[in-house]
C-alpha cells in the first residue's frame, strides 16, 4: 500500500546483492571462530584476513593497518579516545582540535575526553560552509595537541574539507591527524597514502554494505591504547570475536565502491544538480546549505525559510519520500541542528533542514515525482504556520 | 498521492486509539498514527505521553504495518489547556480542560497539522458518530452511552466534522477491548486514562499550588443563613455537588452548594439547598453553524457524566442563551460546559455562567 522513494542514502544504503551472496557461506557454512586453533577456525580467520587485505589494498595501506570495528561510530571513537589517552600516558598532550561541525561520534566523544578525562578541546574556526582552513588549522596547534581530528565530508550539510592539506599540516607538526571517512567513503577517495593521514574511520553501511561493522585505519607507527578489553585480537587492540560474514560484505561492499566510484558519481551528481537548480529556481525563501560545489556529488541539503523540519519530513514520507533533516529526532521536539548553528544559520531557518541524498537506486523518474510533490508540500506547511 | 483519502489517526497508546487504527487498515484505508507530545509538568510524566505510552503507541502502529510520527504540541498545550486550567481555578470557576484540548489541541492543531501534511481526514478514537443529511453533518451519541463522548466534541464545526472519522462509534467499550485482544495489540488490558493527563500522580489542588496558581486562600464555610460553619482550604480545592471532604459536620449531610469568590465564601447546605433550575449559558457554538430559533425545547448536559434533562433554551443574544430545567440539577457548576441535544444529536453548547 505504502511505494515510496527513498532519497537518504547518507542515512544509509541497502546491501548490495553481490555483498549479500559474499556473506552468506559465513553465517552457516564457515563459522568457526577465527582465534580457534582447529580447521574451522581457520577457515573463518582466512575469510577475515583476505577481507583486510582486500580493505588495505583499496585503501592504500598494509594490512596490519586496518582494524575492524562494529561501526563507524565505534572506529571514531577507537581513534580519539585511543589516540588521546596514549597521548596523554606517554608525553602528557591534554590539547583535543576538532571543528564544531564534527558528527556526534566524533564531537561527544571529544566534549567527554574534556569533561570527564581531564582533556582541553579547542573548536577550530570554520567557515560558512562548515570547512577548515589550512592557516586556522596551522596557528591553533599546540606542542601539546594530542590529537586534530576533522572530518572528511560533512554527513548534515556535505562539505568536502581539504583532507590532504590539512593533514599534511599535522604531518609537519608531528601530530596525529583523524578523519572521519564516514560519510566520504562511499564517493571520495580513501586512498590515505595520498592523502597522508594517520587514521581514518569507514562504516560499512554507508556504501552498501552490512550495518553493524567498520574499520579504522591507522598509521604504522601511530600508538594508541586499547578501549575495549578482553581476547586478543586485532592486534591485542580491540577485543570481541570477529563479526565474519559482515567483515567479509564490507571488503566486497568497498571493492564495488571503488572500483565504480567515478560511474556512480557522475549518477549521483547529475541527479543532485537537478535538485539544487529546481528548487533554487521554484521554492522562495530557501537556501543551500553547506558548500555548493566543494561537497559530496550525491549530497543536497537546504534550510528553508519558517519550516519545522521535522513536519517537512513526515510531510515527504506520506506524500512517499524518505529524506531526512539536520538533527534525527523522531520524538516530535524540534531543535536546531548543531552543525547549522555552527556555521551561523538562524534558528529561523535552522528548523526547516532538509537533506536530500540519491544512491545507486535512484532514478530520473525519482527525481521528477520528487520535485513535482515538494513545492506543494512547502507551501502548505507554510500556510499552516505562517 | 492524488486523490487517494488518507486519514490520520491521533494515536495515544491507549485501546480505543489503537482499535480505531486497526478498524481503518481492515477497511483497507490509507491510515497514518500521528500522536502528539503534550506538556506535562517537569516533575511529572504527563500519564497520556510518556515514553512507555509513545513505545506502546509505535508498537501497534507497527503491528498495523502504518507509519507513525509524533508532533509537538507542548507550547500549544501549555498555553490552551493548563493556563486555562490555572486561570479558570484562580478566577473561581471549575474549568474543563479536556474540552480546550479537544478544542484547541486535537480539533485545531492537531486537526490543522494533518491536514497540512497530507492527509484528508483526521480520526480519533473518541465514542461518538458522524452523519450526513439534509446538507449537514450532524454529531450523534455514540451507541454505547455509556462510553459516549460527544459532550466533549460539541465545539465540532461543519468543516470538521466533513474531515473527520470516529470509528469506535458504533462498539461498545467491552468490543473494543474484545477486539483488540483478538488483533493481540499491546494495549487490550491498559486501562482507561482517567483525569487530567498533564497533572501527572498529583491531585490538582496540589498541581495548583506547585504552580503557585493565583487561587483564593483559606476563607469562611458558610450556610444559606450566613452563619460561620468553619474554614475552606481556598475555593479551588472544592466542587459544586461536592459531600466528602468538607470538614465540617452537622446532623444531615452536607453538601458544597455555591462557590462565591467576590467574598472568598464557600457555602454549604442540605441535600434539598443543593440543586438549581436556571442558568445562562455563553459562547454558544452550534454545530450546524447557524443560531436556532428563539425557544427551543431541548435535553442539556451540564458535565461530562451526568444525566441529561429535559430543557428549554432561550435565545437571549447571540452565543448566549437562559436554559430551565424540568428538573433541577445538584452540580450546576460555573466554568463547566452546557451541552445541548436534540435525541441522539449533539446540537452544541457553551460554558455555564454564575
Amino acid at each position: 500500500m505504502w511505494d515510496g522513494i527513498y532519497l537518504d542514502y547518507a542515512a544509509t544504503t541497502p546491501v548490495d546483492q553481490r555483498v549479500l551472496e559474499a556473506m552468506l557461506p559465513y553465517f552457516r557454512e564457515t563459522f568457526g571462530n577465527p582465534s580457534s586453533i582447529h580447521r574451522w577456525g581457520q577457515k573463518s580467520e582466512a575469510a577475515v584476513e583476505q577481507a583486510r587485505n582486500k580493505i588495505a589494498q583499496l585503501m592504500g595501506c598494509s594490512a596490519s593497518e586496518i582494524l575492524f570495528t562494529s561501526c563507524g561510530s565505534e572506529s571514531d571513537n577507537f581513534a580519539l579516545r585511543g589516540v588521546a589517552y596514549h597521548a596523554l600516558k606517554s608525553r602528557g598532550a591534554r590539547h583535543i582540535l576538532i571543528p564544531p561541525v564534527e558528527h556526534h561520534a566524533v564531537l561527544r566523544t571529544a566534549q567527554d575526553l574534556a569533561e570527564n578525562h581531564g582533556f582541553d578541546l579547542e573548536y577550530l574556526p570554520i567557515d560558512p560552509f562548515g570547512s577548515v582552513s589550512a592557516e586556522d588549522l596551522e596557528s591553533r596547534i599546540r606542542s601539546d595537541t594530542a590529537i586534530v581530528s576533522i572530518m572528511y565530508a560533512n554527513n548534515e550539510i556535505g562539505t568536502i574539507n581539504p583532507i590532504q592539506e590539512l593533514a599534511a599540516i599535522c604531518r609537519a607538526k608531528n601530530v596525529p591527524f583523524h578523519t572521519d571517512a564516514v560519510q566520504a567513503a562511499s564517493q571520495l577517495s580513501i586512498d590515505v597514502k595520498s592523502l597522508d593521514v594517520d587514521l581514518m574511520s569507514i562504516g560499512a553501511h554507508k556504501f552498501y554494505g552490512p550495518k553493524g561493522v567498520g574499520a579504522l585505519y591507522v598509521r604504522s607507527g601511530v600508538d594508541l591504547l586499547s578501549i575495549q578489553t578482553g581476547g586478543s585480537q586485532e592486534a591485542a587492540l580491540r577485543a570481541g570475536t570477529h563479526n565474519v560474514p559482515l567483515i567479509v560484505g564490507m571488503a566486497k561492499a568497498l571493492e564495488i565502491t571503488v572500483m565504480d566510484r567515478e560511474v556512480f558519481n557522475q549518477h549521483y551528481q547529475h541527479l543532485r544538480d537537478q535538485i539544487f537548480s529546481f528548487v533554487q529556481r521554484h521554492i522562495p525563501d530557501v537556501h543551500i546549505s553547506g558548500h555548493p560545489q566543494m561537497r559530496l556529488p550525491n549530497h543536497a541539503s537546504f534550510v528553508f525559510k519558517g519550516i519545522d523540519g521535522n513536519q517537512l519530513l513526515i510531510a515527504l514520507d506520506i506524500a512517499g519520500i524518505g529524506c531526512s533533516s539536520g538533527s534525527a529526532c523522531k520524538t516530535g521536539n524540534p531543535e536546531p541542528s548543531d552543525v547549522l548553528k555552527a556555521i551561523g544559520i538562524e534558528d529561523e531557518w535552522a528548523l526547516g533542514s532538509l537533506r536530500v541524498t540519491v544512491g545507486r537506486q535512484t532514478t530520473q523518474g525519482d527525481i521528477d515525482t520528487f520535485l513535482e510533490v515538494l513545492p506543494d508540500i512547502i507551501l502548505k506547511l507554510r500556510r499552516t504556520h505562517g | 498521492m492524488g486523490d487517494q483519502r488518507i486519514i490520520a489517526i491521533a494515536m495515544s497508546g491507549g485501546v480505543d486509539s489503537s482499535v480505531a487504527a486497526s478498524l481503518l487498515v481492515e477497511q483497507g484505508e490509507k491510515v497514518i498514527g500521528l500522536m502528539l507530545r503534550l506538556w506535562s509538568d517537569p516533575n511529572q510524566p504527563n500519564r497520556c505521553c510518556s515514553p512507555h505510552d509513545m513505545t506502546i503507541a509505535r508498537q501497534v502502529a507497527s503491528q498495523l504495518d502504518i507509519p507513525f510520527y509524533t508532533l509537538d504540541a507542548q507550547e500549544v498545550f501549555k498555553h490552551h489547556v493548563v493556563d486555562y486550567f490555572i486561570e479558570g481555578y484562580s478566577q473561581g470557576i471549575t474549568p474543563n480542560p479536556c474540552i480546550e484540548c479537544n478544542r484547541h489541541i486535537r480539533w485545531n492543531f492537531l486537526y490543522q497539522n494533518a491536514l497540512a501534511l497530507g492527509a484528508t481526514h483526521l480520526a480519533t478514537g473518541h465514542y461518538a458518530r458522524i452523519a450526513f443529511s439534509d446538507n449537514h453533518y450532524h454529531l450523534l451519541r455514540a451507541i454505547d452511552h455509556h462510553k459516549d463522548q460527544s459532550y466533549v466534541l460539541h465545539m465540532m464545526d461543519q468543516d470538521r466534522l466533513a474531515h473527520a472519522i470516529f470509528p469506535l462509534g458504533h462498539l461498545s467499550k467491552s468490543e473494543v477491548r474484545r477486539r483488540a485482544r483478538l488483533r493481540s495489540l499491546p494495549v487490550a488490558d491498559r486501562q482507561d486514562s482517567q483525569d487530567l493527563c498533564f497533572i501527572g500522580y498529583l491531585d490538582y489542588h496540589h498541581f495548583l499550588l506547585e504552580h503557585r496558581a493565583p487561587i483564593s486562600p483559606p476563607g469562611p464555610i458558610v450556610d444559606i443563613d450566613g452563619n460561620r460553619l468553619g474554614t475552606h482550604k481556598g475555593l479551588a480545592a472544592y466542587t459544586i455537588g461536592q459531600r466528602k471532604g468538607i470538614g465540617v459536620s452537622k446532623p444531615y449531610p452536607l453538601y458544597v452548594i455555591q462557590k462565591e469568590p467576590s467574598r472568598n465564601a464557600l457555602l454549604v447546605g442540605s441535600k434539598e439547598q443543593l440543586g438549581r433550575d436556571t442558568f445562562m449559558v455563553d459562547q454558544i457554538h452550534w454545530i450546524d453553524g447557524s443560531e436556532p430559533d428563539q425557544h427551543i425545547q431541548v435535553q442539556v448536559q451540564v458535565r461530562y457524566k451526568s444525566p441529561e434533562i429535559v430543557s428549554e433554551v432561550k435565545l437571549i443574544e447571540s452565543e448566549k442563551v437562559f436554559v430551565r430545567l424540568e428538573s433541577p440539577l445538584p452540580d450546576v457548576t460555573p466554568g463547566q460546559f452546557a451541552v445541548f441535544y436534540n435525541g441522539e444529536e449533539c446540537l452544541g453548547g457553551g460554558v455555564i455562567l454564575l
